[in-house]
């Protein structure tokens, strides 16, 4: 009887979804910091126009295998002047390009201090087995970190490496990826 | 015996360290290139136990006669790599472990809870615990091995072989299209190795040949720690000098003694 007065089960359902919102909407929107990129950039324009990652991503240390951010020199050898009459561009060539400054990008792979990893050893995977669609998108996503850890949202977490070296038969010792 | 007394038969790689006794000279060059390379920081007291962390230690052995029999030594104790690491097997978060091709003992820092039972359970003192978080005097930070992660307070750190160097030295054999499971003599040696003035320790896999701590460890001279615990280290020990090798582990007074 007293139950019934006290609005029966509504208040325990309605509890259960806020609790719900709480968790699966605000706690994760509270828990990561987004960085927006500082210029805009299409994947899928330029992969029209040159067809390979390695030319703007390669790195001297490890032979030419993508491997980092390109450096503004690498976007210089093709906007040294504006190519288009997007403001977009007219700002990387006069902020970053005749400057010589660096864009700062912001990488949302990068994967911790305590991990080792070599492109090299992965040279022989497609870039996008992991850097899943990033060829065909228009605009690069924003950067996603993690308030308490630091981490950012999109990095190859560890089951995942395990799972794939699992899978093609190479070891899973701690010390083949960490430091 | 058991299973895990087999763990080390079954790496191709050995990484091993042979350390002429006699050649050391205990000048603590070895020490500072291990401090330096893996990012620890100066200690403030170096005699304090408690604030002052060390991967590798030189001890001083002495043989207790009196003069002119007098004689010292010196002896540079690394991480010794055990065939059978007794650290791991007490590990409760498998923080440590080792099975890695080339038989390095792992320490994985994020994972570590600071238990200290494997610093319990080594019989060679080669484990330290941070107290404290590591501070660097200031523009020293900039001098950080950047292949090398430091340590927050309350984990278990240890040498790991200059680790990173070898994770180096398997890229550039991949850069240059060779095998990286077959490194050459000296493409891979620790920093200890490489800043010991009188060249007393020699590096390398044990069960390559080529290398020369295959044949340096095979040396009727050799030995190793405390060997009769079945720990199997991968560091050997060389000295002509009985009293030495004597010490190399507990012996009493009706045991047969190696080398004698």
């Amino acid at each position: 009887m007293s139950s019934k007065k006290k609005g029966g089960i509504m208040p325990f359902l309605l509890g259960i979804a806020a609790a719900l919102v709480v968790g699966w909407i605000i706690f994760p929107k509270v828990l990561y910091v987004q960085e927006t990129q500082p210029v805009r950039f299409s994947h899928k324009l330029h992969m029209e126009q040159i067809g390979e990652c390695n030319l703007c991503h390669s790195n001297r240390e490890e032979r030419a295998y993508a491997t980092r951010m390109p450096s503004t020199k690498d976007c210089a050898l093709c906007h040294y002047t504006a190519l288009t009459g997007s403001s977009e561009e007219k700002e990387l060539v006069r902020e970053y390009i005749k400057k010589d400054k660096q864009v700062p990008w912001k990488a949302s792979q990068k994967q911790p201090d305590n991990v080792y990893f070599s492109h090299l050893a992965h040279k022989d995977l497609e870039c996008r087995q992991c850097h899943f669609d990033m060829e065909n998108r228009d605009n690069l996503p924003p950067k996603y970190v993690n308030r308490l850890t630091g981490y950012t949202k999109t990095t190859m977490k560890m089951h995942e490496c395990e799972r794939c070296h699992a899978r093609e038969n190479t070891s899973n010792a701690c010390y083949v990826c960490h430091k | 015996m058991s299973e895990s007394m087999q763990i080390h038969e079954h790496f191709q790689i050995k990484w091993g360290m042979v350390i002429d006794v006699d050649k050391c000279t205990g000048c603590g060059a070895c020490q500072v290139a291990c401090q330096a390379e893996n990012n620890i920081p100066p200690s403030q007291q170096s005699f304090d136990r408690l604030r002052s962390v060390h991967w590798l230690y030189v001890y001083k052995l002495e043989n207790g006669r009196p003069y002119p029999e007098s004689d010292i030594a010196y002896l540079p104790r690394p991480c010794m790599q055990c065939g059978n690491p007794s650290c791991a097997s007490v590990c409760p978060v498998i923080a440590t472990t080792k099975d890695e091709e080339g038989g390095i003992v792992s320490q994985i820092y994020p994972r570590c809870i600071g238990c200290r039972y494997c610093m319990a359970a080594c019989p060679y003192h080669s484990r330290v615990f941070n107290w404290f978080d590591p501070v660097w005097p200031k523009g020293m930070e900039k001098t950080l091995t950047p292949y090398v992660s430091v340590r927050p307070r309350g984990v278990v750190e240890k040498c790991t072989f200059c680790h990173h160097r070898f994770q180096l030295a398997k890229r550039r054999a991949r850069a240059e299209g060779r095998d990286p499971h077959h490194l050459k003599e000296d493409e891979y040696i620790p920093a200890c190795a490489e800043a010991c003035p009188t060249g007393a320790i020699a590096f390398g896999d044990l069960h390559n040949p080529e290398h020369k701590v295959h044949q340096l460890s095979r040396s009727e001279h050799a030995f190793r720690i405390l060997e009769r615990l079945g720990t199997e280290p991968q560091v050997y020990y060389l000295s002509r000098r009985p009293w030495v090798r004597r010490q190399g582990d507990n012996y009493v007074q009706k045991d047969q003694q190696r080398g004698e």
